[in-house]
C-alpha cells in the first residue's frame, strides 16, 4: 500500500502511540484486503461500547488509546449497556454501572460524541451523499451504504476506532462503486406496509440471498423508520451492508437479470418465525433501532391516558428524548408506567434472567433477545404491542 | 527434514511451539474464556482443550467483532496463543492478532498440519515450518 508522508508519520508514531497503534491496524488490514490507499473518512460510528460486550479486555484497550489519543473527525457512539443517567430504573447493578461509565470515560476522553445510539444518523452524524465513512453497527452500516449513499465497509469496533484517531480507513470493498452494483433482482410481490412488515422483508430475502448486493422491486413507498427497520433485519439475516430499492434508495446500479421472488407467504412465513407459540410475555420493547421523534410521538399518542401493567422500554436516542420532552412527549409516556431507556436497548442491556418473553416490533430486537437473553419473542406493529402492554 | 508452507504475514513476528488444529472458526468472543484460554463453545471441536501458549491452527474467524479484544485480554493476562495459522483471515482475528501482537499468518494450506506436531512460525515472511516431516 502507499502512503501520504503524513501517514507514514503516523505509522512511525511521530503522532503518538494510539494514533502508531491505529494506523498500524488500518494499514494491516489494507494489505490484506487488497487496498492500494488510505482514503479519508467524514465520520466514525463505533461499537463494541457495551461493558456487557466488552469485558475488562476491551475497556483496557480504550484505556490504553486514551492516553493519547483524539478522534480527528466526528464520531459517534453506539448503545451501551445502560441508559448512563438512569440506569438504576432499569434495574442495572452498581458493579456494572460502575464499569459502564469506565467505558464511555474513556470515549469522552478521546473526545468522542458519547451520546449512545444505533440511529447517528437521527443525531447529526450524518454526512452527504457519496461520502466514506468507516461505521459500526450493521444497521447503520446498512442504511449508511443504502438510504444515505454514504460508503462504508462493515468495521468492527477496534477498527472504527482507528479511523477515528486517524481520519483514515483503507480503500476497499464497499469504498469501491465497482464493488456497490447489485448482484440479483428481488421481486417483491407482497404487501409490505407496516414496521413489521419491513422487518418480515428484511428477514425473508436475508435468508434467500445472504450477503448478496439486492436490487428490490415492488415497494411503492417507505419511510424513514420502515427503511431504518428494514437495514436492521436484513443486515441482521442476511449480513447484508448495502441494497437497492427501486425508487427509494439514492445510488446507482445496473439491475441484475437473475432475480428471486418474495411472496405474500415468504413474509407471513418470516413472521411465524419470529413469534414463538408458547412466549409468555415480561417485557415489551420498542426502540431497535431508537425511535425517531416521529416514532416517540405516535407512541405517546397511543399511551395517552393509559397505564401499562407490564415492564415496557422505549428506547431512544438521548438528544431525540430532550426533544421529545421539551414537546410533553416524554412526560405522557412516563406517566403511563412505560420507562424511556436512553443510551442502550434490549438487545445490549444485561437482561438475561430478568424476563421470559420479549414482545417488540423488531425483528433485529428477535434475534438478539432470543440469542443472547434467552428470551421466547412476539414480533408485532407497536399498536398491538401497546394493547399488549396495556390490557 | 522440514517442511515450509508459504503464505502471507498478518500480523509479524516469529514463534516456534506445539501445534493446536481446529477443524473448525473459532469465535474468541464467547467461545474461548479468556481467563483460562479454554475453548467453551459447545460441540465445538477443541471442547474442552486450551489455547494458551499453542500454535493455534483454524480455517477461519467467526462471531461477534468483540472477538478482537477477547484476544487481547487473554495477550493481557498470559492466556493467549502464541502464534496463531489461519487459512483464510477475516478482520476479528486480523485486528486481534495486531493489537496483541500476536505472530499471525494466514492463507496456509492448514491441512498439511498435523495437531501436537512442532511448529514454526515466520510471520515476516509469511511462511510456516513444520519440523520433522518426511
Amino acid at each position: 500500500m502507499e502512503l501520504a508522508q503524513e501517514e507514514q508519520d503516523m505509522l512511525d508514531g511521530k503522532y503518538g502511540e494510539a494514533v502508531k497503534q491505529s494506523m498500524n491496524i488500518l494499514v494491516s488490514l489494507g494489505e490484506i484486503f487488497g487496498a492500494k490507499r488510505l482514503i479519508n473518512i467524514a465520520s466514525v460510528q463505533i461499537a463494541g461500547v457495551s461493558y456487557h460486550n466488552l469485558g475488562e479486555a476491551g475497556l483496557d484497550y480504550l484505556s490504553d488509546l486514551a492516553r493519547d489519543g483524539k478522534v480527528r473527525v466526528l464520531t459517534t457512539l453506539n448503545p451501551a449497556g445502560m441508559d448512563m443517567e438512569n440506569w438504576e430504573t432499569l434495574g442495572i447493578s452498581p458493579e456494572f454501572a460502575e464499569k459502564q461509565i469506565k467505558v464511555i470515560d474513556a470515549f469522552k476522553r478521546m473526545d468522542v460524541i458519547a451520546t449512545c445510539t444505533c440511529t447517528p444518523y437521527f443525531i447529526g452524524n450524518n454526512p452527504h451523499f457519496g461520502e466514506h465513512v468507516a461505521w459500526s453497527e450493521s444497521s447503520a452500516v446498512c442504511y449508511a451504504n443504502s438510504v444515505l449513499g454514504l460508503k462504508t465497509n462493515r468495521e468492527g469496533g477496534p477498527s472504527a476506532l482507528a479511523s477515528a484517531l486517524t481520519g483514515k480507513t483503507p480503500e476497499f470493498g464497499f469504498h469501491l462503486d465497482e464493488n456497490r452494483q447489485a448482484e440479483i433482482t428481488i421481486e417483491v410481490k407482497a404487501k409490505i406496509q407496516t414496521i413489521p412488515d419491513f422487518g418480515a422483508l428484511g428477514y425473508a430475502i436475508g435468508k434467500k440471498i445472504g450477503k448478496k448486493i439486492a436490487f428490490i422491486k415492488g415497494i411503492e413507498k417507505a419511510s424513514v423508520e420502515q427503511l431504518k427497520s428494514f437495514c436492521a433485519s436484513i443486515a441482521t439475516y442476511g449480513g447484508t451492508a448495502l441494497f437497492h430499492m427501486e425508487g427509494i434508495t439514492p445510488n446507482k446500479t445496473d439491475i441484475p437479470q437473475e432475480f428471486v421472488e418474495v411472496s405474500q407467504e415468504d413474509i407471513d412465513n418470516a413472521k411465524k418465525d419470529l413469534n414463538d407459540d408458547d412466549a409468555e410475555i415480561d417485557i415489551v420493547a420498542i426502540g431497535c433501532p431508537h425511535l425517531s421523534l416521529k416514532e416517540v410521538e405516535d407512541v405517546a399518542r397511543m399511551l395517552d391516558g393509559k397505564k401499562v401493567k407490564k415492564e415496557m422500554w422505549v428506547c431512544v436516542a438521548r438528544p431525540v428524548k430532550q426533544t421529545a420532552e421539551n414537546m410533553g412527549l416524554i412526560k405522557i409516556i412516563e406517566d403511563s408506567g412505560a420507562k424511556i431507556a436512553c443510551d442502550t436497548c434490549m438487545a445490549v442491556a444485561p437482561l438475561k434472567g430478568r424476563f421470559k418473553g420479549l414482545a417488540t416490533d423488531s425483528a433485529k430486537g428477535c434475534f438478539y433477545g432470543r440469542g443472547k437473553n434467552s428470551f421466547k419473542t412476539k414480533f408485532a406493529t407497536i399498536h398491538e404491542l401497546i394493547e399488549e402492554a396495556t390490557k | 527434514m522440514s517442511q515450509i508452507i508459504e503464505g502471507r504475514k498478518v500480523m509479524k513476528g516469529r514463534a516456534e511451539g506445539e501445534a493446536l488444529v481446529s477443524s473448525d472458526g473459532i469465535s474468541f468472543y464467547g467461545g474461548v474464556e479468556p481467563e483460562t484460554g479454554i475453548v467453551v463453545e459447545k460441540g465445538h471441536p477443541l471442547e474442552g482443550q486450551c489455547i494458551t501458549g499453542k500454535v493455534l491452527v483454524f480455517p477461519t474467524g467467526k462471531g461477534s467483532t468483540v472477538g478482537s479484544y477477547a484476544l487481547y485480554q487473554m495477550k493481557k493476562l498470559g492466556k493467549a496463543p502464541i502464534a496463531i495459522i489461519n487459512k483464510e483471515i477475516e478482520t476479528i482475528v486480523a485486528v486481534g492478532a495486531i493489537i496483541s501482537e500476536i505472530p499471525c499468518v494466514d492463507k496456509i494450506d492448514i491441512e498439511k498440519i498435523k495437531n501436537g506436531i512442532k511448529i514454526t512460525v515466520e510471520a515476516d515472511e509469511g511462511k510456516v515450518i513444520i519440523e520433522g516431516s518426511e
